[in-house]
């Protein structure tokens, strides 16, 4: 099925969890921070949540900036 | 006498904040931090780039330093609340630098959606830090609204120019009672200096350290410039006069007076 990760649409697994993607990116967790359809998700929950179709993921963490 | 900044409950000796932006790499923005004994330290919110390094710049942040997030990026209100709110989640705390900016060439911000975001983020118990353009009005508005200080721009954002502002800002900070910050444009040591003595509470420098050929130094240089600048402001800078005025006594000349 098909997701949108950061703004670029991506073939993922049915029943794929928030930290499936994550693992499957090779993103550490540390710092990260994620949205799930505009909302923010802590990461004890990202385990728990079942991506569906059309799901829009954001995944954000800190840059050098002024 | 010790002097400091209180801002939220945290005293700022180091009145030189600065940005972390386009260093050439996190180990030498790290000593540049650590060489200026930097206490408040900027960083943004971006979309993840899974092929990048990987590299947590929070690691490179010396673990002394209160973070700064700047919602650089945001072009509204919204979007800037958005990203407090992600910053806020991923555990960078609640001081937050709003940004808002719409305008490409000069990266002049929206004072009014700068406002917005203050208002609403206030009142969510952020520390908030509105980056603005020079304005008593809607300075005195931030305030009002709650804005931990305000950081009005000496000039557009890595321009290196210096404080092209110098007489709006000096009006804002004789007139609005939370701290004035000065952030952007200021391109050398002497204009943060400027700054600090016309009395700004701190002022926030990021390019004119990162792009230079030597950012640590560069960030030292910096420091003791800010302190400099403070000192003076807290001592009394004279009044200039038109005609001169002898340094020296005006008797007791080795010459026949006639």
């Amino acid at each position: 099925m098909k997701i949108t990760i950061n703004g670029k649409s991506e073939e993922i697994n049915i029943k794929s969890t928030l930290g499936e993607i994550i693992i499957k990116k090779g993103l550490c967790a540390n710092n990260l921070v994620l949205e799930h359809n505009a909302n923010i998700v802590s990461k004890e929950k990202w385990k728990d949540i079942i991506l569906m179709e059309n799901d829009i993921i954001e995944i954000v963490s800190f840059v050098g900036g002024g | 006498m010790e002097d400091f900044l209180e801002i939220a409950g945290r005293k700022i000796q180091n009145r030189l904040f600065i940005g972390t932006g386009k260093f050439s790499g996190y180990a030498i923005m790290k000593q540049a931090l650590e060489a200026a004994k930097a206490e408040v330290v900027t960083v943004a919110l971006r979309r993840v780039d899974p092929d990048s390094k990987n590299e947590n710049i929070m690691d490179f942040v010396p673990e002394s330093c209160q973070v700064m997030i700047n919602t650089s990026g945001a072009r509204n209100a919204d979007e800037a609340i958005r990203i407090a709110r992600l910053a806020k989640a991923a555990g960078a705390g609640n001081w937050i630098k709003i940004e808002v900016i719409r305008d490409n060439k000069y990266l002049l911000p929206d004072n009014l959606e700068t406002l917005k975001a203050v208002e609403v983020l206030v009142k969510e118990n952020f520390v908030v830090f509105p980056y603005m353009s020079p304005d008593l009005s809607t300075g005195r508005r931030m305030a009002e609204a709650g804005a931990a200080a305000v950081m009005p721009l000496g000039s557009p954002i890595g321009s290196n120019r210096g404080v092209k502002t110098r007489e709006l800002i000096e009006i804002m900070i004789n007139e609005i009672n939370i701290p004035i910050i000065v952030d952007a444009g200021l391109g050398r040591p002497s204009e943060a200096c400027e700054c600090m003595e016309l009395g700004s509470a701190a002022v926030l420098v990021n390019t004119a350290i990162a792009v230079s050929n030597d950012p640590i130094k560069m960030a030292q240089a910096f420091s003791e410039s800010v302190y400099a600048g403070r000192i003076a402001y807290l001592s009394g800078i004279p009044a200039a006069e038109k005609t001169a005025s002898a340094s020296s006594p005006l008797t007791g000349f080795l010459r026949e007076e006639k």
